[in-house]
């Protein structure tokens, strides 16, 4: 039952919290409580799956590969279980006052809605299912991104809706055209039947499967819809958004392309690699361009999803436990950034580099958490991003792709140039108004917290990266037993 | 049989494709909802017409023999027509709102997230 936790816990919550969409204080309590606990059964999953294996549910006791069988392994349980820890944190700052949503009866449940979706299409075992929960996915999204109701966060969703849901048909269709090919969706069926004699055709359907992940992932060239809408959130769900959704579309070519699929042509993980390199590029560079510090987090978003695509793109097991790393340490330092973004906005009272300033006098200690996020994401050593790139770069080197490798580099030190501005802007330079930015501020203790533990988890991350480097590796060898690529 | 699915679906995937390329807000809207409703004719033809033998798994096979009708993708579509209805209407009630609101249709014109550049190098402030 554990197996079900991640999707049952938080769709419950979401019940619970439309029941009481008059109560906004019980709403509040129902919905942090409801976060707790979907942390509390995923740390169980976690370990439970550390003990077993591998958890495996059949929905409505129908034996797959008929039924939906839903699964926890190793990278499952992971990815539900910091998928827990990003909604804990998010509803900590929405508790707070740094740029917190306006309190609407539908947040709370559309909040857990995305987190139940989330967490399904991290442990499915079913291709069709994994449509359905990246579409509930898309359906939260698009209903957390009007909560502002302003004419910009409208034009923002219109703009998701129609970009995102170019991937969803071209998902859709996928789909169809491998089940048409294979007869079947669950994972380990598919995979089974596309590693026997195979229609000459499969090698493009996967290729369109995987562009319509990358439509979800936000990769080059089909990134657009990102940079567009996500500056118009309020702190905590542009922390949530931005930590979450676009790793669940990586998750997903992971999973299709590490586990279920491996005998795809090598020209596709090729393609995929050239793709990775592109969007790390593209990525960075619009974060350069950029002044507003919602806007320059965002295109960092799309920058890194290149890094885990190219660990995706080795097509090994050493790449795919980079890959896995790299997802958990980005997740914990990106959604921190942006947390502490919101906290920026509510000492300095702007987004925009250019109106803020004087942090570092102000606030020595939002300086220090800033610092270690941001150094963890340009990937500093001892910090969490400096092992994960390391990992990332010793395959490549061991793989001999010099040109990939000498982008990486060249990418991390334009991350460095994006964080550096913000540090001279909005922490060193003299605060341009004059503000007085000494005054006590109230209410963002909860915000502080929330930024501080993202914060720690990550410096544990690179302080004592063993352990989790075991963990991604034994992530990927249940790939490599399961038919995956050969170590 | 299968050619004239097929080009049933071509045709309809190329008047959605038209329309969602248009600039007009609710040609666009109507546009991806036809290539959806494309999309769902292909899952339907996934699991090959013609057959009508009952769909009835032998035993120790995992799929349905070839001369098999199969249910599944009804199923399946039934499943996608929920979730493309849901995003049509929410999306039709999203662009009717827009255009009272902003009294734009014109996708060009929707430049409240991000607003065009008056800086040759920097971009513009938002709120």
């Amino acid at each position: 039952m554990l197996v079900l936790a991640p999707l049952l816990v938080p769709l419950t919550t979401a019940i619970l919290a439309a029941l009481l969409y008059r109560h906004a204080g019980a709403q509040r309590a129902i919905s942090l409580a409801g976060g707790l606990a979907l942390l509390a059964c995923t740390g169980l999953l976690v370990l439970e799956v550390e003990q077993a294996g591998r958890l495996s549910v059949a929905v409505g006791s129908w034996p797959p590969p008929y039924g939906i069988e839903l699964v926890a392994d190793r990278l499952g349980a992971l990815m539900a279980l910091v998928a827990a820890v990003l909604g804990v944190v998010t509803l900590l700052q929405q508790w707070s006052s740094a740029d917190p949503a306006p309190d609407s009866p539908g947040l709370h449940p559309l909040l857990h809605g995305l987190l139940a979706a989330v967490g399904a299409a991290f442990l499915t075992a079913d291709l069709f299912n994994l449509y359905v929960w990246l579409e509930l996915m898309l359906i939260a999204a698009l209903g957390l991104l009007v909560q502002g109701g302003e004419p910009r966060h409208l034009e923002a969703a219109f703009k998701y809706f129609a970009l995102n849901m170019l991937g969803t048909v071209l998902l859709l269709a996928s789909v169809a055209l491998l089940y048409g090919a294979t007869g079947q969706l669950n994972f380990t069926a598919l995979s089974a039947a596309a590693a026997g004699p195979q229609a000459a055709a499969l090698p493009v359907y996967v290729a369109l499967l995987t562009l319509a992940f990358l439509v979800k992932a936000a990769a080059f060239p089909l990134f657009a819809w990102l940079p567009a809408t996500y500056h118009t959130l309020p702190a905590p769900l542009l922390a949530l958004f931005g930590g979450l959704l676009t790793k669940v579309g990586v998750y997903a070519v992971l999973r299709l392309l590490g586990e279920v699929l491996t005998g795809s042509p090598p020209v596709l993980y090729d393609a995929l690699g050239w793709l990775a390199v592109l969007t790390m590029v593209t990525g960075v560079l619009g974060a350069a361009y950029h002044w507003d510090l919602r806007r320059i987090l965002a295109f960092h978003i799309v920058s890194q999803i290149g890094y885990l695509l190219l660990g995706i793109a080795f097509a090994s097991a050493a790449g795919a436990a980079a890959t896995v790393f790299f997802t958990v340490h980005n997740m914990l330092a990106k959604t921190a950034l942006f947390l502490i973004a919101g906290i920026v906005w509510r000492l300095a009272g702007h987004y925009d580099l250019r109106r803020i300033g004087g942090l570092y006098d102000a606030r020595p200690g939002l300086a220090v958490l800033f610092l270690l996020a941001a150094f963890a994401l340009v990937g500093l050593p001892p910090l969490s991003g400096f092992w994960a790139k390391l990992l990332l770069l010793q395959e490549g080197f061991a793989q001999r792709e010099y040109v990939w490798v000498a982008v990486t580099l060249g990418v991390s030190l334009l991350t460095l140039y994006s964080m550096a501005k913000i540090w001279l802007e909005a922490f060193w330079k003299p605060h341009p108004a004059h503000a007085d930015l000494g005054a006590r501020v109230s209410g963002l203790a909860p915000a502080y917290a929330a930024a501080a533990t993202l914060v720690a988890l990550s410096l544990t991350l690179g302080l004592a990266p063993e352990p989790f480097i075991r963990y991604s590796e034994a992530a990927v060898a249940a790939f490599a037993r399961a038919g995956g690529p050969a170590p | 049989m299968s050619l004239l699915v097929a080009l049933a679906i071509a045709a309809t995937v190329a008047a959605g494709v038209y329309l969602a390329l248009s600039r007009d807000l609710f040609r666009c809207v109507v546009g991806l909802a036809v290539l959806g409703s494309a999309v769902n004719l292909l899952v339907f033809a996934a699991g090959r017409l013609g057959p009508l033998a009952p769909p009835i798994v032998e035993p120790g096979a995992l799929s349905l023999a070839t001369t098999a009708a199969n249910p599944l993708p009804q199923a399946l579509v039934l499943t996608a027509i929920v979730i493309g209805f849901a995003l049509l209407c929410f999306a039709l009630v999203l662009g009717a709102l827009i255009a009272r609101r902003t009294g734009v249709e014109d996708t060009d014109r929707l430049r409240a997230t991000e607003p065009e550049a008056d800086d040759p190098v920097k971009p513009p402030v938002l709120d």
